[in-house]
């Protein structure tokens, strides 16, 4: 027996309190949040971004969520780590922010690299796309996902590095439309 | 190592980027063609939250919520059977909802809609399907409520569900509707779906479902992507 997929509608303005309680300080749980590795990780590195709309206003309204690999490359597959999510509704400036550690490749000559799952009133289908490294310009030139990407667009997926007090910090806006515009995947 | 692939989004069920009725995709919509990958573990894996993240009251909205009595409006049993493309139930899966009220108004802060409050309802739960897929909800019926998309727009009744499935590439955010609702063949987000497809958002009220006494009940079954291909392996 074959079903058809039930169809997706947008998340819409109000997700806080019910994806994102915490984040937003409402009286409720949440199954993830910004912190994929807690503090007591010594190589942790923060992920920082915007979300830009057409008219490159950061947006407040968005959810992002985050999966990704270990360290060494591996996914879990039978508890919850490597899963984020936040919504931009928190930061004065409508950033997103996830501190973790930076996955290894995943095999299949892939380069290091995390899955971005976005959601946002005006959204009616979510979008998926991908974060890449900056520091792992030889890994990003062989990884196949990239290639699939014209070669102008492909910096759209790689977050930029800054070195601080507080270890790595990479960002990594995503563009809704226009002028680097950001890739996003179908698969 | 066994993994769990999928069939790819079905853009024949799902709605487009940009709907120009719908006012807000206009400037958040990508104006890009997806570019199409093949799967690999990163898309063929996914998080697992179980039993152990849900607590006993998560699922009962009507009770959640309480401070000094019950939440007012029109009680009712949600539950659904969510299964893969090829009906295979999804076991031991998370399904996360919000809602407005009875009176049409949300518990989130920038929710400006002048209705009330419920003091003793929150609108916000979740739970895990049991081994034949099934998840199983108490709460309030929803009020409709206007939004600015265009002059007297209002929402219909409507569920908001969040589905995480075993692959993040099973994930899904939907809104579940209400059967015979006026309001549906106005609603531009409803009407974003092509319309083979929509009826798939409207639950079914049934009689077995309800609960005598207590609550009408409403059946909203869900498909997530399946399993489709094997993906590519290290
Ligand atoms: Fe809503």
């Amino acid at each position: 027996m074959t079903s058809n997929q039930t169809p997706s509608q947008t998340v819409g303005p109000y997700f806080a309190y019910g994806l994102t309680a915490e984040q937003y300080r409402y009286p409720n749980g949440q199954i993830a949040d910004g912190a994929i590795a807690n503090d007591k990780v010594a190589d942790r590195i923060r992920i920082v971004g915007r979300v830009l709309d057409g008219e490159g206003r950061p947006i407040p309204d968005a959810m992002v969520e985050i999966w990704q690999a270990d360290r060494l490359g591996r996914y879990n597959q039978s508890g919850a780590g490597g899963f984020g999510r936040q919504g931009t509704g928190t930061d004065p400036e409508s950033r997103f922010v996830f501190d973790t550690v930076k996955p290894g490749s995943v095999g299949g000559g892939q380069a290091p690299h995390l899955t971005v799952i976005l959601f946002m009133r005006g959204l009616l289908s979510h979008l998926f796309t991908r974060i890449y490294f900056a520091d792992e310009a030889e890994a990003n030139l062989a990884d196949p996902v990239l290639a699939a990407v014209p070669a102008e667009r492909r910096q759209t997926l790689v977050a930029r590095r800054e070195d601080t007090a507080n270890g790595p910090v990479y960002t990594f806006d995503i563009r809704m439309q226009g002028d680097g515009e950001t890739v996003f995947f179908d698969f | 190592m066994t993994l769990q692939s999928t069939s790819r989004r079905d853009w024949g069920s799902h709605p487009p980027l940009l709907h120009p009725p719908y006012r807000s995709t206009s400037l958040r919509a990508p104006t890009r063609p997806l570019i199409p990958i093949a799967r690999s573990l990163s898309e063929s894996t996914g998080p697992v939250y179980g039993h152990e993240s849900v607590r006993p009251l998560d699922n009962d909205l009507t009770r959640n919520g309480r401070v000094n009595g019950e939440p007012l409006g029109e009680r009712i049993v949600v539950t659904g059977r969510v299964v893969d493309e090829d009906g295979r139930p999804i076991r031991n899966s998370l399904v996360e909802v919000w809602q407005a009220n009875a009176a049409g108004r949300y518990v989130h802060k920038v929710d400006q809609h002048d209705a009330p409050l419920d003091p003793n309802f929150f609108g916000g739960g979740r739970c895990v399907t049991d081994d034949e897929g099934i998840y199983r909800f108490y709460t309030i019926k929803p009020g409709a409520y206007p939004w600015g998309n265009h002059p007297n727009a209002w929402r219909p009744n409507h569920i908001h569900f969040s589905l995480l499935g075993p692959t993040i590439s099973s994930r899904l955010v939907t809104q579940m509707y209400f059967p015979g609702d006026p309001l549906l063949a106005l609603d531009p987000i409803y009407l974003g779906v092509p319309e083979s497809a929509r009826g798939r958002l409207v639950s079914k009220f049934s009689i077995d479902v309800t609960e005598p006494g207590f609550a009408l009940g409403y059946v909203f079954d869900i498909v997530l992507r399946g399993r489709g291909e094997t993906p590519f392996e290290r």
